[in-house]
């Protein structure tokens, strides 16, 4: 196995490109457990955790960029504001030492269906950059950049650099089921985000289908008869839920049935929508 | 391939060390460090919690060649000399350390938290051990530790 610690941009293109089987380690909170398993032996890892830039994030053109080596932590305690659903995601994932370490890059890269980032992403519009050295930058948004369990669409050449993430302009929350408060994945999860000025809400669904993904009919339903001066109706909210419910394609497995999620979705859904739904009326009141 | 970073404020060289070893896996067998505990690899249980340039990590998820050049404390790092750190003599005396096996990491994490939040409120100080598993001591005598250590601390 190599070890290549490139203390660049660009020497880490180099390296992906010149030996596109290594793996991109960060946090190690994903790599490291399937190196210590013996469940992966790859040619060669790729430490950017020399890249300093992975690590910054910064508003650009109107956007948040994320580096990808930006740690949970970092998340939690500097982009609550522009980006409270990542935020609340972020505060769930593993524990404090894992926070530490663990990235939204690698999360991005590893691509499991129960990663916590994915639904906050989605329902945001999040937009992930990725780069060669050969074919330079390409833009891919989050809806399409899940492609398979633990499959993303990264070329074996390409390195992902940043995730920009529209602000919030409205309420954001998330949503997980565990059994309990700290150090579990989710069995399945829910983001939610306003976007008042477009008339629109954004969903996330996670580890309830093969990849993260949004429930689009219950987008479409609540673009066209949500009136966002008025307060929440019953009937709506209900058929929302029951949409998001509808876009889940979970499995059974060790941490719940396929039943439970889809039921679980549907709840998650109404609550998330609810509490976000305060909030706008609240902000709207003030 | 060689590494080599600062254990404890003292600089230290591995060779040998396979690209995919963790760090813990050097520091408890290369470099004789045995306070860091191997138990779950996969950062579930934290009993391998170190500081790694000056943040609590889990020793089993970080490759072994991302330490090179870095800072790294360990648990035989947090006593001053003989004199034990006040984490460490609070959980001798509630009666928080039972089988001794996950204490290290409690004792880093824990002393990572009072560094960072003097008074830390129940809440504080169970989600900033909510990563650290014990199987003996059921978590009171653990928290009446931090307690006890944080109200020691603030009055030296």
């Amino acid at each position: 196995m190599d070890f290549l610690r490139p203390t660049t941009w660009q020497e880490a293109l180099a390296a992906k490109a010149d030996q596109p089987g290594a793996v991109p380690v960060q946090g190690g909170t994903d790599v490291m457990v399937e190196i210590n398993f013996g469940v992966r032996r790859p040619p060669a890892l790729l430490d950017l955790t020399r890249v300093a830039e992975l690590r910054e994030w910064s508003m650009t053109g109107g956007l948040c960029r994320v580096g990808a080596g930006v740690p949970y932590a970092a998340v939690i305690a500097e982009l609550g504001g522009p980006l409270p659903g990542l935020a609340q995601a972020a505060r769930t994932v593993g524990s404090p030492q894992i926070r530490n370490r663990g990235t939204v890059g690698g999360n991005l890269g590893a691509a499991s269906p129960a990663g916590d980032s994915h639904p906050p992403l989605l329902a945001a519009g999040a937009v992930v950059e990725v780069e060669s050295r050969e074919r330079g930058v390409r833009m891919i948004p989050a809806a399409e950049f899940y492609l398979g369990v633990k499959r993303a669409a990264l070329e074996p050449d390409e390195l992902i650099r940043a995730v920009h993430v529209p602000p919030a302009t409205g309420p954001q929350y998330f949503s997980k089921v565990g059994t309990r408060n700290a150090m579990v994945i989710a069995v399945c999860s829910f983001a939610i985000a306003l976007h008042p000025r477009e008339r629109r809400v954004g969903t996330g669904l996670g580890s309830a289908a093969p990849t993260p993904r949004r429930a689009l009919e219950a987008e479409e339903l609540l673009a066209a008869e949500l009136d966002w001066d008025a307060p929440l109706d019953p009937a709506l909210l209900r058929r929302f839920g029951e949409l998001c419910a509808r876009a889940a394609a979970p499995i059974d497995d060790v941490r719940g049935t396929a039943a439970y999620r889809v039921h679980a979705i549907g709840v998650m859904a109404r609550r998330t929508l609810t509490w976000a739904w305060t909030d706008h009326l609240e902000k709207r009141a003030a | 391939m060689r590494v080599t970073f600062t254990v404890n404020g003292r600089q230290e060289s591995a060779d040998d060390v396979w690209e995919g070893e963790s760090l813990l896996y050097v520091l408890r067998e290369r470099l004789g460090l045995p306070g860091s505990k191997n138990a779950c690899e996969q950062g579930e249980c934290g009993s391998c919690t170190v500081y790694l340039d000056g943040v609590p990590v889990c020793a089993c998820l970080v490759a072994a060649g991302q330490a090179e050049g870095r800072q790294v404390r360990t648990v035989e790092g947090l006593a001053d000399g003989d004199r034990l750190d006040p984490v460490q003599e609070a959980f001798v005396e509630c009666g928080a350390v039972q089988c001794g096996f996950c204490t290290p990491g409690l004792l880093v994490q824990a002393h990572d938290l009072l560094e960072r939040c003097p008074r830390p409120s129940d809440a504080e100080i169970r989600e900033a051990l909510a990563g650290n598993l014990c199987r003996c001591t059921g978590y009171e005598k653990i928290l009446d530790a931090v307690r006890l250590a944080a109200s020691r601390k603030e009055h030296r």
